[in-house]
């Protein structure tokens, strides 16, 4: 069933009880993303040491499951990460949203991936993909340093 | 009214959704087409079509004579005193636009106020924002009370003597609220003040007289009235067609055109510029035809019905939040469940056939106001039974077994 797929554990317990939903202390990059079909909101802020490692990554906002669900993974995952890393696990990740089967980047650990691809269940429903990709985007936005907010509509 | 039968009317029932029979809980967004209206459009195509008010030859003719039979049909069924009243846009959106435009452009200055509620949709609320960039007038809006509704006092109190024009909801498309706007329009006009009403919602589903109401303007979507997308209709008092400036230019709208000079054409031409939704004007005749065949007092009974029916079984549900609790209520409910976001809700919904919207309705005014980003949101349809609340109930169980709730 389709739904399943959609809401596996992992998701409801991200989507539940995401992590890293705060505000960076001494941020150093940061975007904001915004859903205007259905309101969701997202803002994520960076911390890139000196040598453009991911020292900290947090997000603030709100929206439904997914959304909720996609930043918080995203976040956890991107902890700790070279900035040429992080971009690499973004486009990996929106080509699997979008038309890949699976991931393939060497950066994450197979169970970092699985965990990843547990939002791969959005494929079924166009209008929730946006909902899985909104915070993605907005730390490509972030890292770009483009000041501009992200709206899945343009 | 015999809703099996009138079900039967409406060809998109025969379709399965996800393999389930549909359970089409959004008419608030636009409603079903009944056969009578789609056979309408492919009959004007296949054997009337032409465009209107120009040709002489005999499918122009008929066509012409068509087109106008809806404008007095509307003009009747909604009791307006004369014909040039009704002028057809391509929806509410454009007719308040029309409104908008056209009223700002002659009687609106700089410091001018525009009188809202917190209830309204973005299409009642836009086109005026415009103006506060073009003329820099100011926009207040009149508040909610606790129970999502807005009452005549509310109105009163944002008044002043700066205040020329108000422009209020019939009925809300989120918490269901109707608005007392037969007492708006007197305490307006007490004033001095033109009041423009959004019908969106309150055309399709309540008794309609402009002359009784006396209100000044009034916006009707053609799609949310069982009728074709692409039609609207803007009720005026004929003072004010007479004496705003036309909205759009070009064809059909001018008496005589000159290289220095131009004149414009009689009403309702004058409002109606360019190749007007032909065929959706002359199908929503039989939209027209189809309410007065069950009659809006059926219509209101019914709705009102669904409407306890649903409060009851959704009130019961400990995890359910009803958004209002206005005096007088039409067919729309908003809710909330604690834990399960709109759009989850609304998806696991969808998996059943069973169809509503979530999100903020085109209300973030009124969202922002009530503290939620999103809301999910059931709305009813001549065709709605019990049974399809009671499928609803069944669906939203399915929802908060799948988020592991109680």
């Amino acid at each position: 069933m389709n739904l399943k797929e959609l809401y596996q554990e992992i998701i409801l317990d991200h989507g539940k009880n995401p992590r890293n939903l705060r505000k960076t202390d001494n941020f150093n990059k940061d975007a904001k993303g915004y859903n205007p079909l259905c309101g969701d909101k997202v803002h994520v802020y960076l911390k890139l040491n000196e040598n453009k490692k991911v020292e900290d990554i947090s997000f603030e906002g709100s929206g439904c499951a997914i959304s909720m669900a996609s930043a918080s993974i995203m976040t956890d995952l991107v902890r700790g990460k070279e900035e040429i890393e992080v971009k690499e696990i973004v486009s990996d990740f929106l080509d699997m949203i979008k038309e890949k089967n699976e991931l393939s980047n060497k950066i994450l650990k197979d169970d970092e991936k699985t965990k990843l691809m547990c939002l791969s269940g959005v494929k079924k429903y166009p209008m929730r993909v946006k909902c899985a990709t909104l915070s993605w985007h907005t730390l490509t936005s972030a890292l770009e340093n483009s000041q501009i907010t992200i709206n899945t509509e343009n | 009214m015999n809703v099996s039968d009138t079900k039967k009317e409406f060809p998109i029932f025969d379709n399965k959704v996800h393999n389930n029979d549909l359970i089409y809980l959004d008419s608030a967004n636009s409603s079903q087409k009944p056969r009578v209206v789609i056979d309408r459009i492919y009959d004007f195509y296949t054997k009337e079509f032409s465009n209107v008010g120009r040709s002489v030859h005999y499918l122009a003719i008929a066509a012409t004579n068509l087109y106008e039979n809806t404008r007095v049909s509307v003009q009747k069924y909604i009791n307006a005193l004369d014909k040039n009243e009704i002028v057809f846009t391509k929806g509410a959106t454009e007719a308040i636009n029309l409104v908008a435009n056209t009223f700002g452009q002659k009687y609106l200055e700089e410091g001018d106020e525009v009188l809202l509620t917190e209830l309204e949709h973005h299409s009642n609320y836009v086109p005026w924002h415009f103006l506060r960039k073009s003329k820099n007038i100011k926009i207040e809006f009149a508040e909610i009370n606790n129970d999502g509704d807005i009452t005549l006092d509310s109105i009163e109190r944002k008044i002043t003597n700066k205040t020329k024009i108000i422009c209020v909801t019939h009925l809300s498309n989120v918490t269901g609220a109707i608005l007392p706007i037969k007492d708006i329009a007197k305490l307006a006009h007490s004033k001095g003040i033109p009041i423009l009403i959004d019908g969106c919602q309150g055309a399709p589903h309540l008794k309609l007289d402009m002359q009784d109401l006396d209100c000044d303007f009034y916006a009707i979507s053609g799609h949310k009235m069982y009728g074709p997308t692409g039609i609207g209709i803007l009720y005026a008092k004929k003072k004010w067609l007479d004496e705003l400036p036309p909205y759009q230019g070009g064809g059909g709208m001018i008496k005589e055109v000159n290289k220095n000079v131009i004149s414009y054409g009689d009403l309702p031409n004058k409002y109606e510029a360019g190749t007007m939704a032909t065929a959706q004007v002359i199908a929503f005749n039989e939209s027209i035809k189809f309410l007065e065949k069950i009659g809006i007092d059926n219509i209101e009974k019914h709705e009102k019905e669904l409407l306890n029916y649903a409060t009851e079984i959704l009130g019961n549900n400990n995890s359910i939040n009803i958004v209002g609790n206005p005096k007088n209520k039409g067919g729309v409910i908003s809710f909330t469940i604690e834990g399960v976001h709109p759009h989850d809700i609304a998806t696991i919904l969808d998996e059943d056939g069973v169809a509503i919207r979530a999100g903020h309705h085109c209300c973030q005014i009124l969202h922002q106001k009530l503290g939620l980003p999103a809301t999910a949101r059931v709305s009813f349809g001549v065709y709605n039974t019990k049974e399809d609340i009671d499928q609803l109930d069944k669906s939203i169980e399915k929802c908060k077994n799948i988020f592991n709730l109680k």
